[in-house]
């Protein structure tokens, strides 16, 4: 049992975040929408001071709020990843939304609050922490979905995603009862222990189980659970989509994992038949409808949903290696998506209107080729292909798979692979092939950091990445370390 | 020294990425720039020649780097066979930045930059010994290959490129869960300790199908050719010349090193699919192209019928088949680059490469006449050229193995002489039907600079191929010695080696020369 104060001081990230959030709110309120840009580099200050603090802890075990919260290896380097989504997510935004008029104060705010509270999921060792986290998230989230309230598709976007993230909530929520039900606690090592002192086979708690996983699989959009992620980002404001492909998934992703492999680890071979069909499902489906796309933001979409796929691979694998597979494949996820967002957030026709449209794309390998091989290097670099950096996120899952004899997945999972390369390479086709299409994509002001940002991106998903992998890898290691 | 030859020219190839100036400053240079790295590294691979030690079978030139956190390292290193691919690598090179520096007229430095890199990753093939360096080079080559076809190609090039990229990534994809079973089951990612790595045998089946699912598509071999034709005919002639020239060398390259000696007994037990898979394509793809219009689409195919004799001869399991497997690829890629090359000299001045449309160009182009000559009697392996040597070898060493093998295979050798002799004759002799081909100039000067090291190296290899030879014997002796032990303990497909081995074994030593 900690003292107040000792969980204060475990728990510094979160109360750091939560009075910034409040902070900067307050000087938004006062200073009106003339703050934004201020307050976005305040969000982003604010993130590297509680990043600082993470990276300088020490990586032991620590439980805080009578067990609520729990720091470790792992959800350090969870948040250093949410905070490198969020903090990308900020500083993209500020010229997207001054040029349609949308630059409203509570953008950096509502990323804070949402950081806020994927920040609790990650640290969570008890249903109800993990849900008020994920309630936290969501509920930013929403509101930023239809953050460009004067446009039509944005809320739709909103007011989609709330309806079907409430619904989701209520799935896991009803999970979470049934569990505390059978099993007796809502605490993540009671489970565990319960489960395996309990009878062979408990039926509640495996039902409240798949409704568990039900939940999260909604939230990382993993098929069936995956309709509203292409809707939602195509309506939602260009940069909260790259922030919703990015952060939220990753926060839920290492969440899922410290469920299936810490509180569930008694049960992996009743929830590993479901990771398998949902992984599988994913990458097929997530290949197979990006095929059609013609908006870039519904191909990014399905190509998160394809993604997602891969990374699931690791957690059904079910050992320390598919975890740091997971981990490693997350970090790599992360840097490439942001890398694809910031490109289409570059692009704009001559009246300065965003450009989303693939067709739109042709020729600009002549007209602007640094940008599109930047949005190439992304692409085969989601796409798996050596020797980008993306091939390495791949190739651990795959190698976690084999090493859990999981040959159908992997098997699958490397087809699927090949499915999804037609329609990264039909990008750079688009890219470098076609001849330049009438619409002119002029070149767009923007802040010379967005430019900074693609370069950083694209030298990372280059073969240069690899070199990151000694650094990289111990942290995966470490992190996955503290789940087994 | 091979760190440095694979990371001078991606170095340089971002350097003519980044070059200042108008477009044609920027052309201009970036072919000096091209030229001028090839052939630097031309002279590095000779330098690596030189010093290189004939009597080992060993790895020489070894680096090794931890840098990638101990999931794989930067590992290289080459024995005999490496060393003849990476010459014929770096030979072909800068003949190649020749053979597009007319012919390329837009983009110039990114279509430089994308050769620059594609020497770079063939070097890593064949100079890598860690199984996943291996992969990442071998796979990373379709990307600038596709960006080849794709954008400097000809009218289908899209079609072609998304063909060629898929079906060889499809191939691949299952090496690559095969190549992670085998690092978990042996504990090291060496490709020299996999090498001596005795795996179950019932796995080897499994991973021997795998890994040949690449290199068969890589090879091609029948009837996974099919992205081979289109390929060849879309991209540009520098293109075709390496595709032709190297990159169909790295499927055999996989065979030999990693098939045979890391799956020997299943190699034994699975000769029968590459024997008869052989056999189909010698007979099949010279049919095929014994009707061709399209002289690329021809030598494309001719392409496929001699890769057939590599496979069959390196699966007959004897020094003959092997060496000459080497020789027939070393040979096949300095001839089909000077075919594709030929062919690009005369469809550069009539921009169709329909056959119909020559005729009689004896007339008018006596000296390119003649070095077509020179490549077609190569082609066909006439004695004296480097086809011969090769084929010649192969042949023997499948004769020795399955009699009746060699014979449908020398088919392939009379059937190459007709369908090249054909097409030499519809396109040289005979009436000039046309007058805008009767009015083709003959060869200018650049490109003499390039037949003729082709042509001298051609029959180099045919005169006195012992230089080329002697760096494979080491490496294939070791290999043979990999292929008997495998071979002693269980031979259930020649009843008479299970009924004697002893006067088996005296037979194939009285055998051996």
């Amino acid at each position: 049992m900690t003292t107040l104060m000792q969980s204060l001081a475990i728990g510094a990230p979160e109360v750091v975040l939560g009075v910034g959030a409040m902070a900067l709110l307050m000087i938004g309120v006062f200073r009106g929408d003339s703050a934004l840009r201020g307050l976005s580099w305040g969000a982003v200050i604010l993130f590297g001071l509680v990043a600082l603090n993470i990276v300088d802890d020490t990586p032991d075990r620590m439980l805080a709020w009578n067990n609520l919260y729990v720091a470790d290896a792992l959800s350090a380097y969870m948040k250093v990843l949410i905070l490198v989504g969020a903090a990308a997510s900020v500083l993209l935004a500020v010229p997207y939304l001054e040029r349609v008029k949308a630059d409203r104060f509570e953008y950096p705010v509502l990323i804070v609050l949402c950081t806020l509270g994927m920040f609790v999921m990650v640290s969570a060792n008890n249903l109800m922490s993990l849900y008020i986290g994920l309630e936290l998230m969501s509920l930013s989230a929403y509101v930023l979905a239809a953050f460009h309230r004067d446009d039509q598709r944005s809320t739709e976007a909103g007011l989609k995603y709330f309806v079907l993230g409430a619904l989701s909530s209520g799935l896991l929520l009803y999970g979470v009862s049934l569990v505390y039900g059978f099993v007796g606690s809502t605490d993540f090592s009671a489970i565990a222990a319960g489960l395996s002192a309990g009878p062979d086979r408990n039926i509640g708690a495996l039902i409240g189980l798949v409704f568990v996983v039900a939940g999260l699989a909604f939230k990382v959009s993993a098929v069936p659970f995956h309709m509203w992620t292409p809707d939602v980002y195509e309506g939602a404001p260009t940069p909260v989509a790259a922030f919703f492909a990015t952060a939220p998934k990753i926060a839920a992703m290492g969440l899922f994992l410290r469920v299936a492999l810490d509180a569930f680890s008694g049960m992996v071979a009743d929830w590993r038949q479901i990771i398998i069909f949902m992984s599988i499902a994913s990458m097929v489906l997530g290949a197979v409808g990006a095929i059609g796309q013609t908006n870039i933001k519904r191909l990014l979409a399905y190509s998160s949903i394809n993604n997602i796929g891969f990374v699931l691979i690791g957690l059904a694998a079910a050992n320390a290696a598919g975890a740091s597979a997971v981990l490693l494949y997350l970090a790599i996820y992360l840097v490439m998506t942001l890398g694809a967002f910031l490109c289409v957030l570059a692009l704009s026709d001559a009246d300065g209107s965003a450009v989303e449209t693939l067709d739109n794309l042709a020729g600009l390998g002549t007209s602007r080729p640094w940008l599109a091989t930047a949005l190439s290097i992304f692409m085969l670099s989601l796409a798996g292909l050596p020797p980008l950096f993306g091939f390495m996120a791949k190739l651990a899952v795959f190698n976690a798979a084999v090493e859990a004899n999981l040959w159908p997945l992997a098997i699958l999972g490397v087809l699927a692979s090949v499915i999804a390369a037609y329609y990264y390479l039909r990008v750079v086709k688009i890219l470098f092939f076609d001849p330049p299409a009438d619409v002119v994509v002029a070149g767009q002001g923007g802040l010379a950091i967005n430019s900074a940002m693609i370069a950083a991106a694209a030298i990372f998903c280059s073969p240069a990445g690899f070199l990151l992998l000694g650094p990289l890898g111990a942290a995966t290691r470490q992190a996955a370390g503290s789940l087994f | 020294m091979l760190s440095a030859m694979i990371l001078l020219p991606l170095a340089l190839a971002m350097l003519v990425l980044f070059l200042p100036g108008d477009e044609a400053a920027r052309a201009r240079l970036a072919r000096l720039i091209g030229l001028g790295t090839t052939l630097v590294l031309f002279v590095m691979a000779l330098v690596l020649w030189s010093r290189f030690d004939n009597a080992t079978a060993a790895f020489q030139f070894a680096e090794r780097a931890e840098i990638f956190g101990g999931l794989f390292s930067w590992h290289l290193g080459i024995d005999g066979i490496s060393l003849v691919l990476i010459l014929l690598t770096v030979f072909l090179m800068p003949l190649c930045i020749l053979a597009g520096w007319d012919s390329v007229k837009t983009r110039i430095p990114e279509y430089i930059a994308a050769f620059l890199i594609m020497e770079s990753l063939m070097i890593g093939v064949f100079g890598a010994l860690d199984i996943f360096l291996f992969y990442i080079f071998f796979e990373a080559g379709l990307i600038p290959m596709y960006l080849i076809i794709g954008i400097w190609g000809g009218k289908r090039r899209i079609y072609a490129s998304y063909k060629f990229f898929l079906y060889t990534l499809l191939g691949s994809v299952l090496m690559l869960l095969a190549m992670l079973w085998m690092v978990m089951e042996a504990g090291t990612t060496d490709i020299p300790a996999l090498m001596a790595h005795d795996f179950p045998v019932r796995a080897q089946t499994w991973l021997w199908l795998a890994f040949f699912a690449s290199f068969a598509v890589k090879m091609p071999m029948w009837p996974v050719h099919t992205w081979l034709p289109d390929a060849h005919v879309e991209a540009p002639t520098a293109g075709s010349m390496i595709l032709a020239g190297v990159m169909l060398k790295m499927g055999g390259y996989g065979f030999i090193r990693f098939s045979l000696p890391m799956f020997p007994e299943a190699s034994v037990q699975l000769m029968w699919i590459v024997f008869a898979l052989s056999m189909i394509a010698v007979v099949y793809t010279s049919l095929v192209a014994l009707v061709q219009q399209d002289m690329k689409k021809l030598i494309a195919y001719s392409s496929i019928a001699h890769m057939a004799f590599v496979t069959a001869g390196m699966f007959a399991f004897n020094t003959q088949g092997l060496e000459g497997a080497v020789v027939v690829m070393l040979s096949h890629g300095v001839v089909s680059a000077a075919l594709f090359f030929c062919v690009g000299v005369i469809y550069d001045r009539l921009h169709t490469r329909d056959i119909d449309r020559y005729g009689g160009v004896t007339t008018n182009m006596p000296r390119y006449a003649l070095f077509f000559m020179l490549f077609t009697m190569a082609s066909i392996a006439l004695p004296g050229t480097s086809g011969f040597v090769g084929e010649f070898l192969a042949l023997t060493g499948i004769f020795m193995a399955e009699t009746w093998v060699a014979f449908v295979m020398a088919t392939g050798v009379v059937l190459g002489a007709s369908y090249m002799l054909w097409l030499f004759a519809r396109v040289m002799f005979g009436a000039q039907k046309n007058a805008d081909a009767a009015a083709m100039p003959d060869l200018k000067r650049r490109e003499w600079a390039i037949m003729v090291p082709l042509a001298l190296v051609a029959l180099w290899m045919g005169v006195y191929p012992k230089p080329f030879l002697d760096p494979v014997r080491a490496p294939v002796a070791s290999l043979m010695a990999r292929l008997d032990r495998a071979d002693a303990p269980q031979t259930p497909h020649t009843p008479l080696k299970a009924a004697s081995p002893v006067l088996l074994a005296s037979v194939s030593e009285g055998l051996r020369p």
